[in-house]
């Protein structure tokens, strides 16, 4: 028998504490087997944010450390430029990084830190509640916009992959998503590329996950992946947005 | 014949392996709950699997384990 697929080693046996369906768990699984495929468990390190994504801390047996919320490039960075041979991962949500840390991501592409940020946006404040989050899509329902978000009082949804590719600093800039098997490798690809720019030594490298969230959105799980696919991903296009590597080939 | 493991404790019921999984006959709902609650899925008929390994790639809990006979 030749094993064609198991949980990475990276991973530790701790149980999960996302809802059923959540996108965290297959984007952590990847970044898990990115790990583990090309050695580098000796070399990441993880920064968490606040928000859901910061249940992940228990479930590598990679060093990581916790920032304050919002601050996760800010810490990336110290970590970066203390230790350049690490590979440094700022894995945050996307009320976490448009909302309360639009600052540092944007001074963090600006100065052109040599770190990776993998960005889960999923449209919505997850963690707390399912409050309407700046990633909200035109219309949609939550907590605090039960009659859908309106243009006249909050404005539209911010698109992060391609903001921060019209940055200078910014090396490689990607939006891919999680909601068919094909697209799971596309984004596992995606990543792998950020990071190998990253051991490089180029300059931020931005991989933006459209991700669905089935209890902030009150839907089932499958039901979720079908709204994804035809809602979230039209606000949200998929693609390459900045790729200077290929660039320069 | 291929396996499919699935680990019942770890499952969360959303069921995308079943969403996903090109034949439909191998992997089905169990009758009966795990520690949690959940209606942990199970492997069931494994003559038509390929050892594709699209339930584990979709599964978020990374509860499945994919063998294929060689």
């Amino acid at each position: 028998m030749s094993i064609v697929y198991k949980r990475p080693e990276v991973f530790t046996d701790e149980y999960m504490k996302y809802c059923g369906g959540c996108g965290h768990g297959i984007i952590n699984k990847v970044i898990g087997e990115l790990i583990e495929e090309n050695n580098w468990q000796e070399k990441a390190v993880f920064v968490w944010p606040i928000g859901c994504s910061v249940y992940a801390d228990k479930y590598f047996k990679v060093d990581s450390i916790c920032a304050l919320h919002g601050r996760a490039p800010a810490v990336a960075t110290g970590v970066k430029r203390a230790t350049p041979e690490n590979l440094v991962i700022s894995y945050q949500g996307d009320g976490d990084l448009v909302s309360e840390g639009m600052s540092e991501i944007m001074h963090s592409a600006i100065r052109g830190e040599k770190f990776t940020v993998v960005f889960v946006n999923n449209a919505i404040y997850g963690m707390t509640g399912g409050q309407m989050a700046p990633t909200t899509l035109m219309g949609q329902h939550t907590t605090t916009s039960p009659y859908g978000r309106a243009e006249e009082f909050t404005g539209h949804p911010v698109n992060m992959a391609e903001i921060i590719a019209g940055i200078p600093g910014c090396y490689y800039s990607e939006r891919v998503t999680v909601n068919t098997p094909g697209n799971i490798r596309k984004m596992k690809a995606a990543i792998k590329k950020a990071f190998e720019y990253q051991m490089e030594g180029k300059g931020l490298t931005f991989v933006e996950v459209v991700s669905p969230c089935p209890t902030g959105w009150n839907m089932k799980p499958v039901k979720a992946l079908e709204w994804l696919s035809e809602s979230v991903i039209s606000t949200y296009p998929l693609g390459v947005f900045k790729d200077l590597g290929k660039e320069e080939k | 014949m291929n396996r499919v493991t699935v680990n019942r404790e770890m499952c969360k019921e959303c069921e995308y392996c079943l969403h996903f999984c090109p034949k439909k006959t191998i992997l089905k709902k169990s009758d009966t709950v795990n520690k949690k609650g959940y209606y942990a899925v199970e492997a069931v008929d494994m003559t038509d699997c390929i050892a594709c390994g699209i339930c584990a790639t979709v599964c978020p809990e990374g509860a499945i384990m994919v063998e294929k006979d060689v």
